[in-house]
């Protein structure tokens, strides 16, 4: 009984399949739809006719040409070369919070009552959608400390972004924004946060860590000046490791008058035990894909919750959902806000299931999601350290949080095989490839795992058991590992070098034929 | 189809330092190293190298010299090799080192890798161009130079790395070396020759969440154009050695000294290829003056490695506030601990030039480091 299985014998299914563009043949149609008729016809005119001369392509799109069946199969052929968090123990992509999203919420998001809502229709019409915006505003204001939030962005980036905008309209308002032109963040937390801030103009300083992992607040201290306009900071960040200081940090950065933003993204790891307010943050946000438990879904659509203090109420991201004691509404008029950042609502999918999951849950349900993620790593952390070539980074004997960065450097020191070797040969024992690191990797041979409240102790074994395999295999027959994947959906190693250089970098098929192929 | 590479070992390399010499450079002082009953150790490492490559790539065919030179161990570790040139036993020199380098190359290999220490990089320095794709397997007594892998097992792996494919880029690094007979005194004064390029192990293939990331040539670029454009008005700059700040100079369109120190103001050279004396005569001359320099990649030197003409005495008269520090992530990641130092020769300006510094990794884009004096 259990679960626990030390060799699945694992192989992927390998279908070689080639992109939908290069399919089909002329003329194929999925559907062929029927003429209309005679009377029909007559009173209606052709289609060709219906449609005003500006909203006429020049030429047909250059779409695949195929009929249903060849559609279907392709895309299960498709389905059967990826691998994803309901198949596998999906443990490796730490600060991802690949989390069990329980099923039933998916019949609330595919009901007739949400799917076939417009956001155009009437708010009369919609007071359903809005009362669980409102009352999902409302939780997240508990959970967080903060007094008002704003569900418009579409992903943790975007909030982070709106977070910054916040901070730049903030300190125009005061008339300091040409003085403040620098923003602080650290190495280890999100790339998001350097990226808004040099996105909207800011100068960004980065702390890096000490010897205890924690950036050190001698080094805030030293470049904290009239000039700061925020710190942006995870906690814990990439390592895991709490920042029991977190409150010294945002105290030194108000008293140069700047604000402090915390990205909590990922709020496993805290999840009911600490708030961004007692933090002393002026703002913070997060990721309902994740610890509130709503589908990745490869690039979206997913939903930042940004969360302002009242001094900073004035500026969210609008429409916010009110109250007025008998309806809801969408409220757009907030004079100083930094205005709508997607189209419409926001993401309402998400915002159910984020919704059902705080129902379901409840305040304690809440924190044992904090304190099962805090063990279920620590015991994680613990066993994967009897394998000989890891290590853990700024002390073992410390605690981690919900996730933790390790280091095959050992390893990789008596083996050469590196830590992007073992990614790619993890593929091959049926788990998905794990997350090193963000760039640039200042932890050497980086492996970043995170095994959120949903796994069991089984589920963990069996992950640590491939590992050991690997390290195994590592001393024995290196060239292997060098050489994997052997038994996933590609046998070989891919060039990915075109996600470096632009000159090879296509998103889509015409840039990729106009561009890369020079066609 | 057999991939090629080349090997050429120092085979006293190393010979000097067990017996307390401070290197190896001169064949008196191999004499007195062998003397003291010091064995030459660099065959041993290179045979490391050479198992570690094996372990992951068999398929190899090594263009190299003679016995002690590289011979002997290609065909201990098993590799089918190919002999050229003649050499007098246990009587190499440094114009074996750079007649072997030249004669290898004529033979469309993929990498020279070659064993020893500062002394070794320079001569090979001296043979290849600025195109030619390197990895010293550090043997000598003193390694300044950044052209040499971490240990003799890393060479093999990134040389394997290479010759599979699994290599994106290459880098150049510096080539570093002292004053062997200052360095006898105790003085240390590192001086920097030049640069080769190596397989950069920052490009190896890496699995990623996300796609994209800065390379490192982008990022001096974005460095160097950061920091001309906020170049301040009748402010002299003092612009220091290395490709980074020579970057700069290349954004303003300057000529400028890869190895020197130049002088810039309002966007015109003064002085290039400056000494200690003509740096400190400028700064009488100008009441605003700044110095921009980087780092020493994988040590963490900003002062007193390659730049000892921006010396103590300049460092006092401008103040640590008017040192603008610029080099790329990557060379920042390839710090230990992510210590910088100051070694100026006076203690006193060490210790003012310590403590927290912004370092400028991009555009607008800046890191916090401690100085270490």
């Amino acid at each position: 009984m259990g679960y626990f299985k030390t060799n699945r014998n694992y192989q992927q299914a390998r279908w070689d399949e080639p992109i939908i563009m290069e399919l089909g043949n002329k003329g194929e149609r999925g559907i062929l739809v029927p003429r209309a008729s005679k009377t029909v016809r007559g009173k209606v005119g052709t289609v060709d006719k219906l449609l005003p001369a500006d909203l006429k392509r020049k030429a047909a799109p250059k779409l695949p040409e195929m009929s249903q069946m060849q559609v279907l199969r392709h895309y299960m052929r498709l389905s059967q070369e990826t691998i994803g968090t309901d198949i596998n123990i999906d443990i490796g992509l730490g600060t991802c919070t690949m989390k069990y999203s329980p099923k039933i919420n998916e019949q609330f998001v595919r009901s007739e009552k949400l799917s076939e809502l417009h956001p155009c229709q009437d708010e009369s019409t919609v007071q359903g959608i809005l009362k669980i915006m409102y009352k999902l505003e409302q939780y997240l204001k508990a959970i967080s400390g903060m007094d008002k939030v704003s569900l418009q962005a579409g992903g943790g980036s975007q909030a982070i972004f709106a977070n910054v905008e916040t901070i730049r309209r903030y300190h125009e308002g005061r008339g300091e924004g040409a003085q403040r032109d620098e923003i602080i963040t650290t190495i280890l937390s999100h790339p998001a946060n350097p990226g808004a801030a040099a996105t909207i103009g800011y100068k960004v300083i980065t702390l890096y860590p000490g010897e205890d992992g924690l950036p050190d607040l001698k080094a805030l201290e030293a470049v904290l000046s009239e000039r700061t306009a925020a710190l942006m900071i995870t906690n814990p960040e990439d390592t895991g490791i709490y920042n029991g200081k977190i409150k010294e940090f945002v105290d030194a950065v108000h008293k140069v008058g700047g604000l402090c933003a915390y990205d909590q993204a990922n709020l496993n790891g805290v999840f009911g035990i600490t708030r961004a307010k007692e933090a002393g943050f002026d703002m913070c946000h997060y990721n309902l894909h994740k610890s509130f438990s709503s589908p990745h879904g490869c690039q979206g659509p997913a939903a930042g919750a940004q969360c302002v203090s009242e001094k900073l109420a004035g500026f969210i991201a609008v429409p916010t959902v009110e109250f007025d004691g008998e309806k809801y509404y969408l409220e757009y008029d907030h004079p100083d806000s930094i205005g709508k950042l997607r189209k419409f609502y926001g993401v309402p999918a998400v915002f159910v299931r984020a919704y059902a999951y705080i129902r379901t849950l409840g305040p304690d349900w809440m924190r044992a999601i904090g304190e099962l993620s805090i063990l279920n790593n620590n015991y994680m952390v613990k066993k994967l350290l009897d394998i000989d070539g890891l290590d853990l980074p700024y002390g073992k004997e410390n605690f981690r949080m919900e996730q933790a960065r390790l280091s095959w450097q050992k390893l990789t020191d008596e083996t050469g095989v590196t830590t992007d070797d073992i990614c790619r040969r993890i593929v091959d024992y049926g788990f998905q490839d794990y997350f090193a690191s963000h760039h640039p990797r200042i932890i050497p041979e980086p492996f970043t795992p995170e095994p959120v409240e949903s796994y069991s102790k089984d589920d963990i074994d069996e992950f640590v058991a491939a590992f050991t395999a690997i390290a195994k295999e590592a001393k024995d027959n290196p060239a292997l590992i060098k050489g994997a994947p052997h038994k996933a959906a590609l046998a070989a190693q891919i060039d990915e070098s075109g996600l470096n250089s632009w000159e090879k970098f296509a998103t889509t098929w015409r840039a990729y034929k106009k561009y890369v192929e020079g066609k | 189809m057999m991939k090629k590479i080349g090997l050429i070992i120092n085979p006293i390399a190393g010979i000097g330092g067990k017996v307390g010499l401070k290197g190896s450079d001169g064949l008196d002082i191999v004499e007195k190293a062998k003397a003291l009953g010091a064995v030459a150790e660099s065959g041993e490492k290179t045979l490391t190298a050479l198992r570690s490559l094996a372990l992951i790539e068999k398929d190899v065919e090594i263009y190299t010299y003679p016995g002690e030179m590289g011979a002997d161990v290609c065909v201990e570790a098993g590799f089918k090799t190919v002999v050229l040139g003649q050499i007098e036993k246990d009587k190499t020199t440094s114009a074996d080192t750079m007649t072997a380098a030249k004669e290898i190359l004529k033979n469309d290999i993929a990498l020279l890798l070659f064993a020893g220490g500062d002394g070794t990089a320079r001569n090979i320095l001296d043979a290849v161009d600025k195109d030619t794709l390197v990895l010293g397997i550090p043997a000598g007594c003193k390694i300044h130079s950044g052209v040499y892998a971490i240990n003799p097992r890393s060479a093999g792996f990134l040389a394997a790395a290479v010759l599979q494919g699994r290599i994106a880029g290459s880098k150049e690094a510096e080539v570093m070396d002292i004053d062997e007979e200052l360095f006898r005194k105790d003085i240390v004064q590192a001086k920097l020759y030049g640069y080769m390029r190596i397989p950069d192990a920052a490009s190896l293939m890496q699995c990623r969440k996300s796609g994209g990331m800065v390379s490192d040539e982008d990022a001096v670029e974005e460095i160097a154009e950061y920091v001309a454009d906020t170049m301040e008005k009748d402010t002299l700059y003092i612009v220091g050695t290395g490709s980074t700040t020579a970057a700069i100079m290349k954004k303003l369109n300057l000529p400028y000294t890869l190895l020197g120190v130049d002088l810039v103001c309002n966007n015109k050279v003064l002085a290039n290829d400056c000494t200690e004396k003509t740096i400190l005569d400028y700064l009488g001359r100008c009441e605003k003056v700044k110095i921009i320099v980087t780092i020493i990649g994988g040590q963490g030197y900003v002062f007193g490695r390659g730049n000892q003409q921006i010396s103590a005495e300049v460092l006092r008269k401008v103040g640590k506030e008017n040192v603008i520090i610029a080099a790329t992530r990557n060379k920042l990641a390839s710090l230990p601990d992510n210590k910088l130092y100051a070694d100026t020769g006076n203690e006193e300006v060490n210790r003012l030039l310590s403590g927290w510094k912004r370092v400028i990794v991009g555009y607008k884009y800046e890191v916090v480091m401690k100085i270490y004096s």
